[in-house]
């Protein structure tokens, strides 16, 4: 049996597969949407919903960027149950060389046009009362905001859905085939072109390309409005980020328009188990403690997990896949899914319309990493 | 420096009647026993306050058992989290020692647990004063003053008349006991019990405490009414619908098993209970469950569960065999408890489109009942993303809508960051303190 | 040993007998709620077991502590939801 033809099929709902789907069907395109348990789930559920401009490279930079300027376009579309906070990042700086790094990033941020404001000690503690005396300062970030992911994507199907988009749920792809995919109760659907917006299941559809997991954790407290005003996060937390092999921990705290403080961040390679690993959660509330030393006190009503895709030079895969006619790749976004899913959505858009997109492609082709793994 | 660490040979988790059963079994082979609970006296739900007033025989017999055997028992106390098979990280709840973390080691653990009230969503139900039924004698337990008060005492089972007549006997003035089940399977229910020497003696004693309150059958709530508390409630029996005013609604649509704590210790479950052997063994060869965790069976069963349990953790298997045959007799009890109070599907329409579900997040039905799943809803309106973390609104929208609750993460209960990350460092003793000492 | 406790709920003194708990102090007062709900509606008690976290509120300066688990001590204070801040 065959279901209708598109344009294009988006596997995967959760906010990259879903800003795919809203971007495209906006363009006029046949869209379909294939998920396999619940819009929103995956990384998209169990990550933090922040907006950050992250500096860690010029292409991260420019994706997070051009995504951020994109949000806030969006935002006062935006339901209510989507949370859009623009409550800014600041970066706390532990100690003198972080301070000095502080003015590093201020510059690279300013003279690309994001807003940054050095915060000195005094500063720094009026904006944030509960970080411990002594921190030398930080980088406030006005423009970085914050939403509730899971809606944001819904959000995002809705509006595919009202360009026409149709979405298939409870469906599991098992199959990518010449002309579309094949489901796992034996149907298939039929598609000019596919995005590939599994995540971490991308590789399991696609044996060639290199995602893997990158597990994190994550705490949630009982409500206590104002402790915390700012997503709060260390300078330390690219170091994290970079480490390519051990287990890292590194504070990084979020007010939750609900008053409650969502508590993150690990990063750990190679673990299968979804299970709360006791000494990263040790560290990670300990690494907390040590910019907050009242965190502790807070009602913690749950702890969790969830696996990043990670891609081995730290840059999603955004584009054609080599040696495949019709296939696209929209996976590996690691820590910054929610962020730079609207970037993705526009290049990936771009790529299938083929015009000049927004902002220099190359560094998220997937043609950058792979010449042709079609077995 | 109290220890922070302590050691248990058998480690019982609920000192309601299985656990309490469970510990003085267990404590006769000479092994080391310790008890936890979260409430500062033993007793759970249905023997609290026992140690203090009138108690039934068997209270007496056990609680005299207790406090007689050699056992630690952990008053305000809760298990949080588990660090792996043996080592358990339980939490202070008393107020002289809030959030204080400690390690209970244990060779075998039994899971007593007990049940909670299963509350169904009807408008106005969140109002102050309509409670559970085994809540609101609860509080009363705990001191609150019931004396002339007007309560309808309704929703279903057994408990609805013991909390009628505790109830009474404390000055309250109830007004009507209103049991959503059918007059002819509760008249079965009944008759069953004359065969019971001593549930018929309590039945008659229930009986002659609750004369002149109207039992009604086939009787529930459609609406509480009030503005800032409860005014009065809305019944309905039949096709008769009236408004009787009173103080309190003592509501409460029999009993689901507290299997959080088992769930996270990955042992199996089936039809929402724990599954066990008829040695009470669960899935993990270490760890036994007695009582409502098993079946909802009533106090009898719960103590034999214990018994079965407590021998059979201590290694005293003969003792444990000669009493598996009472257990058959005990099961067709749980079985007929099952059937007689089973809920009619009446009971899914009592909410309507703006009635609050989950209490923890005001969330309404119209906002949940259109999604496929627990999970689905609870990510996309926040239904069981508060701190009860599902344990009211999970068993109501399974009953409404189906659905089957997401797993189980820790902390079981809320606990403070702190308590987090110090009973993850727990490796050794010296960690804890060392932990402490850096503060 | 005495039989009867003194505690403060919401700045105001009051004595309960040894054995009660936070809740029922509370509602000893005359109060029918004991915190607002995210939405802002009065919210009693429940379950009376510790299970549905409706009875919350702050005891000794600690917020969301179960009121129906805390056995009142001297000289406890508590403070109900619309009495945080006093």
């Amino acid at each position: 049996m065959k279901l209708p033809v598109y344009d294009v099929l988006i596997v995967g709902a959760g906010i990259v597969g879903a800003a795919c789907a809203a971007a495209c069907a906006a363009e006029g395109l046949s869209v379909g949407i294939a998920e396999a348990e619940i819009i929103g789930g995956g990384a998209t559920a169990a990550g933090m919903g922040h907006l950050v401009v992250m500096d860690d490279s010029e292409a991260q930079f420019a994706l997070t960027r051009y995504s951020q300027t994109l949000w806030q376009r969006l935002a006062p579309e935006l339901p209510p149950d989507v949370e859009y906070e623009g409550c800014g990042t600041i970066w706390v700086a532990a100690d003198a060389d972080e301070m000095r790094a502080v003015t590093e990033k201020k510059q690279f941020y300013e003279s690309r046009g994001v807003p940054a404001e050095i915060l000195d000690a005094r500063a720094l503690h009026q904006a944030e009362p509960n970080l411990r005396a002594g921190l030398p300062g930080g980088l406030l970030v006005p423009q970085d905001a914050v939403i509730y992911a899971p809606c944001a994507a819904r959000f995002l199907v809705e509006q595919a859905q009202s360009g026409g988009a149709q979405l298939h749920l409870p469906r599991v792809v098992t199959e990518i085939a010449p002309d579309g995919v094949r489901l796992n109760d034996g149907t298939s659907i039929v598609a000019q072109s596919i995005v590939i917006a599994a995540g971490t299941w991308s590789a399991k559809l696609l044996p060639g390309i290199e995602v893997r997991k990158r597990k994190g954790h994550l705490v949630i407290t009982d409500r206590y409005p104002g402790f915390v005003r700012h997503q709060l996060v260390e300078l330390g937390y690219l170091k994290s980020a970079h480490s390519l092999t051990s287990d890292s921990v590194a504070f990084n705290i979020q007010p939750r328009k609900t008053g409650q403080m969502l508590l993150g961040s690990s990063r750990q390679f190679d673990k299968e188990s979804a299970l709360i690993d006791h000494g990263i959660l040790r560290r990670m509330i300990a690494r907390a403690e040590e910019f907050i030393p009242g965190l502790g006190g807070l009602s913690a009503i749950r702890t969790w997990t969830g696996f990043r895709a990670a891609t081995p030079d730290k840059l999603p895969l955004i584009g054609p896949m080599p040696g495949y006619e019709n296939l696209f790749l929209a996976a590996g976004h690691e820590g910054l899914g929610i962020t730079t899913s609207l970037g993705t959505a526009r290049l990936l858009v771009d790529q299938l319309l083929q015009r000049a997109p927004g902002i220099p492609a190359a560094p998220y082709l997937p043609g950058r990493v792979y010449e042709n793994v079609h077995a | 420096m109290t220890s922070r660490r302590a050691s248990f040979d058998t480690l019982v988790v609920g000192a309601g009647p299985a656990g309490i059963a469970a510990a003085c079994c267990a404590a006769e082979s000479g092994a080391r026993v310790g008890v936890l609970d979260n409430n500062p006296r033993a007793g759970g739900q249905i023997w609290r306050g026992h140690e203090r007033s009138d108690a039934s025989p068997d209270a007496r017999r056990w609680f005299g058992k207790f406090t007689a055997a050699k056992i630690d028992f952990l008053p305000s106390t809760e298990v949080i989290d588990q660090l792996e098979n043996g080592r358990l990280i339980v939490q202070s709840i008393d107020a002289s020692s809030i959030d204080e973390v400690r390690e209970l080691t244990y060779k075998n653990l039994i899971l007593s647990t007990g049940a909670r009230e299963l509350f169904l969503p009807f408008p106005g139900w969140t109002l102050p004063n309509v409670m559970g039924a085994g809540g609101l004698q609860a509080l009363v337990k705990c001191g609150l003053p019931i004396g002339g008060k007007k309560v309808i005492v309704a929703g279903s089972g057994p408990l609805l008349l013991a909390v009628a007549a505790h109830l009474r006997e404390h000055g309250a003035d109830v007004r009507l006991i209103a049991e959503q089940a059918p007059w002819h399977r509760v008249a079965r229910f009944g008759m069953s019990l004359a065969f019971e020497k001593t549930k018929l003696a309590q039945a008659f004693a229930i009986r002659r405490q609750l004369s002149g309150v109207p039992y009604k059958t086939s009787c529930w709530p459609l609406r509480a009414n009030g503005e800032e508390k409860l005014e009065s409630v809305t019944l309905r029996t039949g096709d008769r619908t009236w408004q009787e005013p009173c103080d309190y609604l003592a509501c409460g649509f029999h009993l689901v098993p507290n299997t959080e704590l088992p769930a996270l210790l990955r042992c199996d479950l089936r039809a929402g209970f724990v599954r066990v052997d008829q040695s009470q063994r669960t899935s993990i060869p270490n760890i036994f469950a007695a009582g409502e965790l098993t079946s909802i069976g009533g106090v009898d069963l719960s103590i034999l569960e214990g018994q079965i349990a407590g021998y059979g953790a201590s290694g005293q298997s003969a003792r444990a065999a000669q009493l598996a045959p009472q257990k058959r007799r005990l099961d067709r009890f749980a079985a007929l408890l099952r059937e007689t109070f089973s809920l009619r599907d009446e009971l899914r329409s009592l909410a309507d489109a703006e009635t609050v579900v989950c209490r923890c997040e005001d969330v309404t039905v119209s906002r949940i009942r259109h999604h496929l799943s627990w999970r689905a809803s609870k990510l996309h309106t926040r239904c069981g993303m508060g701190p009860c973390q599902g344990r009211i609104c999970g068993p109501a929208t399974e009953f409404l809508l189906g659905w089957k609750l997401d797993s189980i993460r820790p902390p079981i209960f809320a606990a403070s960051l702190q308590s987090l990350a110090v009973a993850a460092a727990a490796r050794t003793e010296e960690d804890l303190m060392l932990n402490e000492e850096s503060r | 040993m005495p039989d009867v406790i003194s505690i403060t709920v919401n700045g105001a003194s009051i004595t309960v007998p040894l054995g009660t708990t936070a809740l029922a102090a509370i509602l000893s007062t005359g109060a029918s709620s004991v915190r607002r709900s995210v939405s802002g509606a009065p919210r009693g008690p429940l379950c009376g077991m510790g299970v549905c976290f409706e009875c919350r509120a702050t005891v000794n300066h600690r917020p969301h502590s179960r009121t129906c688990e805390t056995l009142c001590a001297p000289g406890m204070d508590i403070r109900t939801g619309d009495h945080v801040n006093d």
